[in-house]
């Protein structure tokens, strides 16, 4: 079965978001009253697995050992089926 | 002796390490391309600075998992000393050589100036050449130097001796001025728990001759020579 999973990846709370910060501050001067905008980088990754919970474990791991950094990072995978 | 320098696509260093080892400390050296598995025969290894792999995904994680960062980790394991310089420290912490992550500058622009940093320990093979409290002059150039790390980490490298390097004023004062990145506690370089791994985002290389307006990180490269000669 082929799956696509979604991956986010944000910094962890109380890190600093230089982007996101400054994309407020812009939105502010084009007369947008925003809370906080926060800045967070996708990847979506097709995989092969024999079952739903295969796939998303494997991401899982992938995230562990590459995608993200846990020292900084928060992620979330979502996965679908393909067709 | 013999000191490995490594070299990843997008590494840029190299050289400049290179010439320091052989030209001013005197010491024999050779380049070895990240594909070369094998480290065998080298007492020492430095990751120069640069910008491996166009620092995707983050600065230093594609290099961090190359085959050669095995044979870097077995020259850890076995004592001998790896310095990570800039780029280099990066790819250390994301190696998991070294403690913490270095992430984006607190203004987040590239930054290329000299800085003032404290030693902070002398009880290093890397800085058994300097005084403890000194301050030394080396050149920052790096947009992703902001050195981060959770607790209960930050206390442990303080209490173990193990951060090295603080960037400070001229008068020796860790203020938020003279820090460059917003890094934690103006942390610099730090080293392992067993004090063999130093990572530091400053370029000693850079500033081992007067003629550079500085020599004071040759000092870096001589104290790694004399312990590699006195242990290996």
């Amino acid at each position: 079965m082929q799956y696509q999973a979604t991956v986010t990846i944000e910094q962890k709370a109380g890190m600093l978001d230089p982007e996101g910060t400054t994309a407020k501050r812009a939105l502010g001067h084009l007369g947008y009253a925003v809370e906080s905008v926060k800045t967070a980088k996708k990847y979506e990754i097709v995989l092969e697995a024999e079952s739903a919970e295969v796939a998303k474990q494997k991401v899982d791991e992938m995230c562990q050992k590459l995608i993200a950094n846990p020292i900084i990072h928060n992620y979330t995978i979502e996965l679908k089926e393909l067709n | 002796m013999k000191i490995a320098i490594i070299q990843f696509g997008g590494t840029n260093c190299d050289m400049d390490v290179l010439h320091v080892l052989k030209d001013v400390v005197g010491v024999d050296a050779e380049t070895v391309w990240y594909k070369e598995e094998n480290l065998t025969g080298f007492d020492g290894v430095v990751v120069p600075g640069g910008f491996s792999y166009g620092d995707y995904l983050r600065a230093g994680a594609i290099a961090a998992r190359t085959p050669i960062m095995d044979s870097v980790k077995k020259i850890a394991a076995e004592g001998k000393p790896v310095l990570g310089i800039c780029n280099g420290f990066q790819i250390l912490t994301e190696a998991r050589l070294l403690e913490g992550a270095l992430t984006t500058n607190e203004y987040p622009k590239f930054r290329c100036h000299w800085t003032n940093l404290r030693v902070e320990t002398a009880n290093t093979p890397f800085t058994s050449k300097f005084r403890k409290g000194e301050v030394i002059r080396l050149p920052i150039a790096h947009m992703e130097g902001k050195f981060y790390t959770e607790e209960p980490t930050l206390a442990e490298l303080d209490e173990n001796d193990q951060v090295v390097f603080r960037y400070v004023d001229e008068k020796g004062r860790a203020t938020d001025k003279a820090n460059p990145n917003g890094s934690l506690e103006n942390i610099a370089g730090i080293v392992n728990a067993s004090r063999n791994v130093l990572g530091l985002m400053p370029h000693p290389e850079r500033a081992s001759e007067a003629i550079l307006g500085s020599d004071e990180g040759r000092k870096i490269f001589e104290s790694m020579a004399d312990y590699i000669t006195e242990n290996f």
